[in-house]
């Protein structure tokens, strides 16, 4: 039978595929299942304030992180956003529309166990492969394009922070001063280490350091700030057409992690008298 | 300062989002409580001038953009790619072809 010996003799048993996602033929398996999903095993959440800062319960439980740490956030706002995730899975857990809390569990667990200084050399390093400062010189309508969009939020970021970054059309990029690169390596500084996280995470997905800035700084909104990121893409989609299951899809996968990295950002970084203004209502 | 409109728009856009991700209780959901207080405390208008107000409008036009970001990307993935493969039948059928029938199970 064809598909007998379209399977490799070495795999693995695969795990059960997820119930309904596809029948199950008279072969048993089949190779490549995506893992079960998680069901909603909760029927309440709420946020407890800890000796850590604030916690999330499911039910009785308290909320761990990946590497089975406490799951605790210095901000209650955030706490209560976390919850509001966790609350709206209906009867499985889609962990990938769970931003802050992916956000959340990197910034306690570290993976990657990266020092302050070596997240803010990441983030600046971005500075050379910049989006907003690779430009092209055709097709022309495109080149026009992001003279327009994006040369404003360079002048932008030149005059608030007082440097010199500019842009070019070559392969190599643009030639950032050592000058420039240090007063953002000490403008990054000012952050702590969770929205430092946070930041590092909005530049990854924006591909871009001045776009980030320009979003943290609240020059720009979110869905700006992704459609100076994709400009080119919006170029092209406006040419040959949209297609939905794809750049729709991106743009909303994008919009999404770019909020939520912003929205972390901003709430670890909460000065403490607006906190205790809060609290006191 | 970014453009944002008018915060009432915002604040009631934000709500309906809650409303929707919450289910029967929203009205008693922790977020949704918390953003009606911090509205009415900070007294969101029209002014241009108080620097938290903008603050807060930037930080609710974020959430409110998270948000309906991920309910819109839930849905596209619902409808295009959360089907998972289909099964040797039915990858038969595509062409019209029929699997063979093996009275003893496979040899």
């Amino acid at each position: 039978l064809w598909w007998a010996h379209s399977l490799p003799a070495g795999l693995p048993r695969p795990p059960p595929a997820a119930a309904g996602s596809c029948p199950v033929g008279p072969c048993g398996r089949r190779a490549y299942a995506p893992p079960a999903e998680r069901k909603r095993f909760y029927q309440n959440v709420s946020i407890s304030q800890g000796e850590g800062g604030f916690e999330i319960n499911l039910d009785h439980r308290k909320l761990k992180t990946p590497q089975a740490k406490l799951f605790t956030v210095p901000s209650e706002a955030l706490a209560i956003a976390v919850a509001t995730e966790w609350d709206s899975q209906k009867d499985t857990i889609k962990f990938y529309t769970m931003h802050l809390t992916t956000l959340c569990n990197t910034a306690l667990d570290n993976p990657t166990q990266r020092s302050k200084t070596q997240l803010i050399r990441a983030a600046v390093k971005f500075l050379e492969t910049d989006t907003v400062c690779y430009r092209v010189e055709e097709p022309p309508a495109l080149a026009e394009l992001q003279k327009n969009e994006w040369d404003p939020v360079v002048a932008w970021a030149e005059k608030r922070y007082n440097v010199t970054i500019g842009s070019s059309t070559s392969i190599l990029g643009p030639n950032i001063p050592a000058s420039t690169k240090e007063t953002f390596i000490s403008h990054l500084a000012s952050y702590n280490m969770w929205a430092l996280q946070g930041i590092e995470f909005v530049i990854t997905q924006l591909k871009s350091l001045i776009l980030s800035m320009s979003l943290i700084d609240r020059h720009i909104t979110v869905e700006k700030a992704v459609l100076l990121s994709r400009l080119e893409e919006e170029y092209q989609i406006r040419r040959w057409g949209n297609v939905e299951w794809a750049h729709d899809y991106d743009l909303c996968e994008l919009r999404a992690r770019t909020a939520a990295g912003t929205l972390f950002v901003h709430l670890c970084s909460e000065s403490s008298t607006v906190k205790h203004k809060l609290l006191q209502d | 300062m970014a453009a944002l409109g008018a915060p009432v728009r915002t604040l009631r856009a934000l709500l309906r989002e809650l409303r929707n991700a919450a289910g029967r209780s929203y009205r008693d959901s922790p977020a949704y409580r918390h953003v009606l207080t911090v509205f009415r405390a900070h007294r969101v208008t029209s002014e241009k001038l108080c620097r938290a107000q903008q603050e807060l409008h930037f930080q609710a036009a974020t959430y409110l953009c998270l948000l309906r970001s991920v309910r819109e990307h839930e849905a596209l993935h619902r409808e295009y790619h959360g089907r998972g493969e289909r099964s040797p039948q039915e990858v038969a059928g595509l062409v019209g072809f029929r699997l063979p029938q093996q009275p003893g199970g496979k040899g």
